[in-house]
């Protein structure tokens, strides 16, 4: 016997992750999730985005990673609370590990959270965890054939990061082709050209952010 | 891996809902998936199988519909299918797209033995 059942498999973390949203909204607070592979440079673009943003907002990062400190211990001496979110293993954040690590942050004293997801181009995309907004972080020597080779990760974003963008002389990377593959899958988004080792680009990020903000 | 938490909760769900339809045992599942997610049909049978072991649903399979990556361009205004890992209008080749779907994820049916019949009976024969 065949029963028609007509569910969608993501609701259980789509439930919570409306949850975090609503949490957020009652502390005034936006929250960002940075995605991209290992080594495109989330942790840095985060630190220099907090150079940008600290005068002007209360800031907090949650950095996932699969194990260890080291990017949590990163931000924390830049006097910015942070959270280590370590997922044992998992390939990705779910909204239900934000839900459960937000209690230990002060969030009456944050306006502005960053996520650090697990570095990864499949599967964080998969999962939205009560974010505001999500960047997604290309860097030069990754290749210019990744939005072809992982839609879904340039679809379900607000932006496009290009960086290591100093390393185009020395890499084949073919901007046109990223630009173009990325506006197709993503009609309208803004994408950005960083170097975030010396922070050239990072202004244009932060006023998106902080006009984001003001929307909140 | 993603799918192994998402396996974990789809097989709750129809764990759930066997119950709820007073099923003895769940043959096969039947989901749809856009052809945009990352989300592989082979992993999900292997985690099945896994965490199946010893209820209702031991043993069963995963069919999956892959569905199509359908958009409509902006330049020729035709809509269509769009050739997986080619970012562009199947018809004039433009790149100025909107999506219109392919991001899909959904348990369209189950197929079960209804409580009662010969597979439920033959069960262990304990009581």
């Amino acid at each position: 016997m065949e029963i028609k059942v007509l569910h969608q498999i993501m609701d259980w973390n789509e439930d919570v992750s409306e949850e975090v949203k609503e949490e957020l909204k009652k502390h005034h607070i936006c929250m960002i999730n940075v995605m991209g592979s290992p080594g495109a440079g989330k942790t840095s673009l985060i630190i220099s985005l907090i150079e940008k943003l600290k005068s002007r907002f209360r800031i907090g990062v949650i950095e996932g990673d699969i194990a260890g400190q080291v990017d949590a211990e990163k931000i924390a001496s830049l006097q910015i609370p942070a959270v280590q979110l370590n997922t044992d293993g998992a390939c990705h954040i779910e909204a239900m590990s934000i839900q459960n690590i937000l209690p230990s942050l002060s969030l009456d004293e944050l306006d502005l959270i960053f996520v650090e997801n697990i570095g990864n181009l499949v599967c964080p995309a998969e999962f939205r965890i009560g974010e505001s907004m999500r960047i997604t972080l290309l860097s030069i020597p990754e290749g210019d054939d990744k939005v072809e080779k992982y839609p879904l990760m340039f679809t379900d974003t607000d932006c496009l990061v290009l960086n290591k963008y100093d390393m185009l002389p020395y890499f084949d990377f073919d901007e046109t082709r990223v630009r173009s593959n990325f506006n197709a899958v993503n009609p309208g988004a803004p994408l950005f050209c960083i170097s975030s080792r010396d922070g050239e680009g990072v202004e244009e990020l932060a006023d998106l952010i902080a006009e984001k903000m003001e929307e909140k | 891996m993603h799918e192994l938490s998402i396996t974990e909760h789809l097989l709750e769900y129809c764990m759930e809902e066997a119950h709820r339809q007073n099923v003895s045992k769940i043959r096969t599942i039947n989901v749809c998936i856009g052809q945009l997610r990352g989300i592989i049909p082979d992993c999900i049978q292997v985690y099945l199988d896994m965490l199946s072991e010893g209820t209702i649903a031991e043993g069963a399979k995963l069919k999956a519909k892959l569905l199509p990556v359908k958009v409509r361009c902006l330049e020729c205004g035709r809509e269509g299918e769009m050739i997986p890992g080619r970012l562009e209008c199947p018809f004039c080749g433009s790149l100025k797209l909107k999506l219109l779907s392919g991001k899909e994820f959904y348990i369209e049916s189950l197929e079960v033995d209804e409580n009662g019949n010969q597979s439920a009976a033959s069960d262990h024969g304990l009581e």
